[in-house]
């Protein structure tokens, strides 16, 4: 799961994308709570209202900065509604939390089921579109010439991008799924000059970063009063930014080309 | 109209709401031509392009691109769009940039083949780009990045190649380098070629005829047949200066001076 977030993540950077990305977290926050409100599934909830967010920006929005603005307003709205939600629905706290801040330890294994296929329908629709989604974000005049439907394929990006940022979600919780979309992709991107390599690096620190934050979770047990351990959540943060930081130190010293 | 025309518009007209671009646009172009096309700040150059690739359709008449409407002879263009530049951050090498040219347009990874590294590989030396082949592309040069993005055009094997302002931000020997750059591979590979340009006189000696664009219409010939005092009156509908200084041509068009 990290790894796809992570090979997602990557196109969701270099398109200028991260806060469409996570706006559409936070819009599936919305959906979890508007279904536990009326009593259907919350993660139907979150599938039903990730993938329409994209739909939405993805139509109100062609252009970067029109698609800030629609990401923007669409984003307030949904949040309004959704503290609404959060607010009117008072008896199921536990699945609220596992909403916001995911549960990692007690996922249950019919759920897992449904996150590994879905996740798999989204890693392969993301290897079916990754050429035409390189040609039309690196030049998309040129793709749109060479017969590459790039309005059709953004869109279609979207789309794959919601339905992986809301399998995330179930899991590590909303608030965290940017991060393992972002961190681990923009890391990547300082450090490796060519895609599909990149994509690989991108996954395999989404899913080291992911171990490690369980990992510390687990042995964060007892550093606070109380019984409880730090949420996984947090050191997902924190290890994503971490990566993200010590790429860029990297990246800056050394060559700089006829600079 | 003879169906062995490279390009073709008959009356081609394209109005923009009240604004008319271009009107009564007639022209052909030889296959293994190169033509210039040269015009003033908003004399329809673009848009003219944009039609020949079927990116526009006209508002009236009629467009062949070897005996096929535009849309439907995708796979005979090579284009280069204005302004290239490409973020320093792009995390992708010469060689991947080209490579999308060749195959950028299918959907699915891109398996490794011999074959088309040999293509890039060759498309690379055939625009001098070799030695910076496994270069980040955004930190390359102005200059080197327009013959990465020739070598994108041709990669593709097109008949038709299109170029929109590919001596602009450059200086006169970057100029004269691109030009013939362009001719070579025109010569080599049997191309016509459609280049757009404000100025004359670094396309002099390499093109075989001019289009001359000035408010919405057009003329073509031979340099001498164009760029002259009565035929620019005329079609400029007012009196228009041509001067020659020291082997440079310059177009004083009343407030409009272009070389």
């Amino acid at each position: 799961m990290a790894a796809l977030s992570a090979a997602i993540g990557y196109f969701v950077v270099l398109r200028g994308l991260s806060f469409a990305g996570h706006a559409v977290t936070d819009i599936g926050l919305t959906g979890g709570a508007g279904a536990l409100l009326a009593g259907f599934d919350p993660l139907a909830g979150l599938f039903a209202f990730s993938i329409g967010a994209a739909a939405a920006v993805g139509l109100l929005g062609a252009r970067a900065r029109e698609r800030d603005l629609a990401t923007g307003l669409v984003l307030a709205f949904a949040l309004g509604v959704g503290a609404l939600f959060l607010h009117l629905q008072t008896r199921y706290a536990n699945a609220q939390s596992a909403l916001l801040f995911g549960s990692v330890f007690d996922t249950d294994p019919g759920l897992l089921r449904v996150v590994a296929l879905v996740g798999v329908v989204a890693a392969a629709a993301l290897a079916i579109l990754y050429r035409p989604l390189l040609f039309s974000t690196v030049a998309p005049e040129v793709a749109r010439t060479a017969g590459v439907a790039v309005g059709t394929v953004g869109f279609a990006f979207l789309i794959v991008m919601a339905v992986a940022v809301a399998e995330t979600a179930q899991i590590v919780g909303v608030l965290i799924a940017t991060a393992l979309l972002v961190g681990p992709a923009a890391t990547a991107i300082a450090l490796v000059r060519d895609p599909l390599r990149g994509i690989a690096l991108a996954m395999a620190l989404g899913i080291g970063e992911s171990w490690a934050a369980i990992g510390l979770a687990y042995a964060s047990f007892g550093w606070s009063r109380g019984a409880h351990s730090w949420p996984v959540s947090f050191f997902v943060a924190v290890l994503a930014l971490a990566g993200f930081v010590a790429a860029q130190a990297r990246r800056d010293r050394p060559r700089r080309r006829d600079a | 109209m003879s169906e062995t025309a490279a390009v073709a518009f008959v009356n081609v007209g394209f109005r923009r709401g009240e604004r008319s671009i271009l009107s009564r646009v007639t022209f052909q172009i030889a296959a293994g031509e190169f033509v210039g096309v040269i015009g003033g700040n908003g004399a329809g150059k673009s848009t003219l392009l944009q039609l020949t690739l079927g990116l526009l359709g006209p508002s009236s008449g009629e467009i062949r691109i070897f005996g096929h409407a535009p849309r439907e002879a995708r796979g005979t263009f090579g284009y280069v769009p204005q302004r290239i530049e490409l973020d320093p951050d792009l995390p992708l090498r010469a060689s991947d940039f080209v490579a999308l040219g060749v195959d950028g347009a299918r959907f699915g990874l891109p398996l490794p083949s011999a074959e088309r590294r040999a293509r890039v590989a060759a498309t690379l030396a055939d625009v001098g780009a070799t030695a910076f082949a496994g270069e980040p592309v955004g930190r390359l040069s102005g200059g080197e990045q327009q013959r990465l993005a020739i070598a994108q055009a041709i990669a593709g094997r097109p008949r038709l190649l299109l170029l929109d302002e590919p001596l602009a931000n450059l200086d006169i020997d970057g100029a004269a380098e691109i030009v013939e750059l362009v001719a070579r591979l025109a010569r080599e590979r049997g191309l016509t070629v459609l280049l757009v340009a404000h100025d004359v006189n670094p396309l002099v000696r390499a093109m075989d005829r001019i289009l001359y664009l000035a408010d919405g219409r057009a003329a073509i010939g031979t340099v001498d047949e164009i760029v002259n005092e009565d035929t620019l009156s005329r079609l400029y509908d007012r009196p228009v200066d041509v001067l020659r200084v020291r082997g440079r041509v310059i177009v004083v068009a009343g407030d409009e001076v272009h070389e």
